[in-house]
């Protein structure tokens, strides 16, 4: 965990950084300190205009499935094949150190418990922000620097409600749901992994595995990602639709896309974390 | 000079934009009446597209005043501009046609949107406009299977979709060969004829403009420095406006 999340903060600086210059290059020199808060601020009235976008009627009830096919199932395979990695990885590594400590009775149990509570909800939002991310990061950026958004403004159509609303509802909506493909996979080749090593019947391993879970320990991590969902939502548009300068913005755009979302939905796993544990004990 | 009329479908007055200190835009005024066609010729940079953007609201005026069909809009509450924005039609530089989506896509998108049309009807409409720009028969392609010029025919049959009442041509001419920029050219004087719409075309292309407009308007230096048929332009006695006149012409 502590590994992934050095990797994110390294590149967010250093993407972010990279950001800073190309504008101080463009504008007269501003400092980080200045940037941010100005990113923050700008972030701010974008998610307003969302907010007005998403709740006034009409609805962009044919775009928000597309969304949810594109985000959603499009994400699907990658997600179970790293929730099934995760599966493997962590019953090959556990299995060895609670053989070690005389608790490999417990082996189902770690596995289940660290993807339904952890693993599962993080790798699917660090695997959606890096795909999804990227991708709308990358498209509405295009779409900004080619007048395509300019010529959906022109023809009476709020970007906002069709392009933005739509992406951010489709990925709270979804990630929830690639969290349990993550979770599903990752048990059952966790029990895979296991059973090679010694045989155990899948209904034994679950029994076993979900002994003491309750509701609690499902339920509030799962969900957890629909905030996971709404940054990488969020952070992905909005970078996109802030997109200048041609295809060099628009690599821009995708790249600080994944990496702040990947940043932000790291941070805010550790708060959410916490809130979790205060109110489920 | 200003063609005052009280019959003006758009009327411009003491119209300001600037970028941070560059004054683009600095108190244009311009009427443009019903059926008339004006053509906006400056050099580049001058300011002509941003004047286009601010009468369709896509970039918002420091100061001055913005009345289509009588509705002043620059104060007008996204659901009305959107009502205002239907009666305008935005040809774009590039075309900006949205390159996921098919020709037929392209052209029914602003349907779809915005009419109780059934599928049926959505789809004859997009056939006859196409038909319309001669595009017809590439209906499946998407627009980079298609050259530049057909994407502009493409564009131009999006924004008559809605049966504007105004078309806003950003350079329709700019980046084609020159029989393709003649064929663009008539298609604006078909349809000025055909549907009596009022048109503003920002262009380079000095003859071009002198088959279909009515009348010209040079920008320079944020203001309108001439204004007339190209004769009365080609007369004028400002050196700027002889130069550019005289170099377009040639």
């Amino acid at each position: 965990m502590i590994y992934p999340a050095i990797f994110v903060l390294a590149a967010a600086i250093s993407g972010s950084l990279a950001a800073s210059r190309a504008r101080m290059r463009l504008n007269f020199p501003k400092n980080l300190f200045t940037l941010v808060f100005e990113w923050f601020g700008e972030l701010g009235f974008f998610c307003a205009r969302l907010f007005r976008a998403a709740l006034v009627p009409p609805y962009e009830f044919g775009e928000l499935l597309r969304q949810c096919d594109e985000i959603g199932s499009k994400s699907l395979p990658l997600v179970a094949l790293a929730g099934a990695a995760t599966g493997v990885v962590l019953s090959l590594q556990t299995r060895d150190s609670l053989i070690r400590f005389g608790a490999k009775s417990f082996l189902p149990s770690v596995i289940v418990f660290s993807i339904i509570k952890e693993s599962g909800p993080i790798i699917t939002g660090l695997i959606v922000s890096g795909r999804v991310g990227a991708g709308i990061g990358a498209q509405l950026g295009s779409m900004r620097v080619t007048e395509q958004i300019d010529a959906m403004e022109a023809s009476a159509v709020d970007p906002y409600k069709f392009l933005v609303a739509t992406r951010v509802l489709a990925c709270i909506l979804m990630l929830p749901l690639l969290t349990l493909a993550s979770d599903f996979c990752g048990i059952f080749m966790g029990w895979i992994a296991n059973m090679l090593a010694e045989p155990i019947s899948l209904r034994l391993f679950l029994e076993s595995g979900f002994k003491n879970a309750l509701f609690s320990d499902f339920i509030p991590p799962t969900l957890k990602t629909m905030v996971f969902g709404f940054i990488i939502g969020l952070v992905s548009c909005f970078q996109g639709m802030r997109t200048l300068r041609g295809t060099e913005g628009v690599g821009r755009s995708a790249t600080s896309s994944v990496v702040l979302s990947s940043l932000f939905v790291v941070v805010a796993d550790v708060l959410l974390v916490r809130l979790i544990l205060t109110i489920w004990g | 000079m200003t063609n005052q009329t009280n019959d003006s479908l758009i009327a411009i007055k003491g119209l300001r934009k600037a970028f941070g200190k560059q004054k683009v835009l600095d108190g244009i005024n311009l009427q443009v009446a019903k059926g008339e066609t004006v053509a906006v010729l400056g050099r580049s940079g001058g300011g002509k597209s941003v004047l286009l953007k601010l009468l369709i609201r896509l970039q918002t005026p420091d100061s001055g005043s913005i009345r289509i069909a009588g509705e002043e809009i620059t104060r007008l509450e996204e659901k009305q501009l959107n009502d205002v924005r239907k009666k305008i039609g935005f040809l774009f530089q590039q075309a900006a046609l949205y390159d996921s989506l098919t020709v037929e896509e392209n052209v029914a998108f602003p349907l779809r949107r915005h009419t109780n049309q059934s599928a049926a009807e959505q789809k004859d409409r997009v056939h006859e406009l196409l038909a319309d720009v001669e595009m017809d028969q590439d209906l499946e392609k998407l627009p980079s299977q298609i050259s530049g010029g057909m994407q502009k025919r493409v564009g131009l049959a999006r924004a008559l979709a809605l049966d504007p009442e105004i078309l806003l041509f950003d350079e329709p001419t700019a980046g084609l060969d020159p029989i393709t920029a003649t064929e663009i050219g008539n298609l604006i004087l078909e349809l000025k004829k055909k549907r009596h719409l009022s048109a503003i075309v920002v262009t380079h292309d000095v003859q071009g403009a002198k088959a279909y407009s009515d009348r010209m308007v040079l920008l320079h230096n944020g203001a309108i420095q001439a204004e007339g048929s190209l004769a009365e332009l080609q007369r004028s006695e400002d050196g700027f406006v002889a130069q550019f006149v005289g170099y377009g012409s040639k």
